[in-house]
């Protein structure tokens, strides 16, 4: 079964261009890219700044397009997809963790947690064991009734992370998901991802640490645009 | 309206006490447009966490409204801040996850209101902020200054009694950042109490009264219109 699944092709892209035009000079930021992800893959992509990282994540996560190429997302073509088309294929499917992690201060860590799941219909016994769930799992259970603002800054993002996977997203998209915690969050978070990975869930991470992108089963490394490796 | 009265906050560290506020003492009257000002340190953030419930002063009375907010505990402060306070932050602090509508949406959802309320009014709140066209889109895929009228969108969906502004053009280029003042003017024409606390002088005149802190103290207070003053 894991073996299956880990067949399906979850991503592909085929000779994908992004570039920004002013005037008749066009700045390339994504050259020619061509790239398949499985499904239950966890892969990191690497390189400089201004390799095009953070570009290719925003495409994959349907946040931007591309100018040329075609982009396939469980078979769904989203080069052709409309607005409302893409938004609903994002919306069930899609999980983002970026470096900021905007809690509402008026909601305590179990509220905020909860959020996402209250745009899904879920039901109200269903949505306190799947929070209750997450709560244990990122070992913040005695942290349940206190507000943000009483929390460190690493503790906040790790409930934005917990928010962001509480869903049960299929992909993972992630920019930088460590680049605020300290080294002993840091870890934990990439266990935590590690973990969601062997349940079958996707994970594509943009990451400048080497360590970090050891925990991934690939490294795609971006430079000016072209994969190098 | 809301009053302060002697408000001191102090941080300890260790042996070491840093006074953040010492004796601040103001009114804020419904429908006035208030920009707080001052250097870094002096005291603003402070004073903008205890008037926006956050944090608690050691000692003095905070009356908003009919509330005496400095007896309240953690989980009454937070109530009263969900139905009555709307905030605009620096770094709009939107749900990367969730459309522009569904982060407008958000307050009503945990105020409780039905399904065909919340749609009627974040639909109206959309078409006044002219972000009705964006409504499916997701905060990454907006400009600075859309993601801050959806932030003020959010603010104000829940109809609060005031709104608190921290540095809401600290992200943002000075035309949008203007564009951001023109919208909270609006706001203020049609009824809604703002406070703002700001970096920047040419901001601070859209408003109505300009409070200058200075070493956890109220220095100035200038009246936009005399008139008023009296």
């Amino acid at each position: 079964m894991l073996s299956h699944s880990y067949m399906t092709i979850m991503i592909s892209l085929h000779n994908l261009t992004k570039y920004y035009a002013s005037g008749s000079i066009k700045t390339f930021v994504l050259r020619n890219l061509t790239l398949d992800i499985k499904q239950g893959e966890f892969v990191s992509i690497m390189g400089p700044s201004g390799s095009g990282k953070s570009t290719l994540l925003h495409i994959l996560g349907m946040l931007d397009e591309a100018n040329e190429g075609k982009y396939f997302f469980m078979e769904k073509p989203v080069h052709q997809l409309s607005e409302k088309q893409r938004s609903e294929l994002h919306k069930g499917s899609i999980g983002f963790v970026f470096q900021s992690y905007h809690l509402i201060d008026e909601l305590t860590v179990y509220e905020n947690i909860e959020t996402p799941l209250l745009y899904q219909n879920v039901k109200k016994d269903e949505r306190k064991s799947m929070v209750a769930d997450i709560l244990d799992r990122f070992n913040i259970v005695a942290k349940k009734d206190l507000f943000p603002h009483q929390l460190s800054g690493g503790q906040q993002q790790l409930v934005g992370i917990a928010r962001a996977v509480i869903a049960r997203p299929k992909v993972i998209f992630a920019d930088e998901p460590t680049g605020n915690l300290n080294s002993s969050q840091g870890r934990e978070i990439m266990d935590l991802f590690t973990q969601l990975n062997k349940e079958g869930t996707t994970i594509v991470q943009v990451t400048h640490s080497e360590s970090n992108a050891e925990y991934g089963n690939r490294i795609i490394t971006l430079f000016d645009g072209w994969i190098k490796s | 309206m809301i009053s302060l009265k002697n408000i001191q906050k102090y941080y300890r560290t260790d042996e070491v006490e840093t006074t953040a506020l010492s004796g601040v003492t103001m009114d804020i009257t419904n429908g006035e447009f208030v920009a707080i000002m001052g250097p870094s340190g002096c005291g603003k953030s402070t004073l903008l966490n205890i008037l926006g419930m956050l944090d608690n002063p050691d000692s003095g009375e905070y009356h908003f409204y009919e509330h005496e907010v400095a007896q309240y505990n953690e989980r009454q402060r937070a109530d009263l801040r969900k139905k009555s306070i709307g905030f605009v932050f620096q770094s709009f602090n939107l749900i990367d996850e969730l459309t522009v509508y569904e982060n407008v949406e958000l307050p009503l959802l945990y105020l409780g209101f039905d399904a065909s309320y919340r749609k009627k009014r974040v639909e109206e709140v959309l078409e006044q902020m002219q972000m009705m066209h964006r409504r499916n889109h997701f905060p990454q895929q907006l400009s600075g200054g859309q993601q801050q009228r959806v932030a003020v969108s959010r603010a104000i969906v829940g109809k609060p009694l005031v709104i608190f502004a921290d540095e809401p053009t600290g992200n943002l280029d000075s035309k949008n950042g203007q564009e951001v003042m023109h919208l909270l003017t609006e706001l203020n024409k049609s009824g809604s109490t703002i406070v703002m606390v700001t970096h920047t002088p040419e901001f601070a005149e859209y408003a109505s009264r300009t409070i200058h802190l200075f070493d956890g103290q109220v220095v100035t207070e200038n009246f936009k219109n005399t008139a008023k003053a009296a």
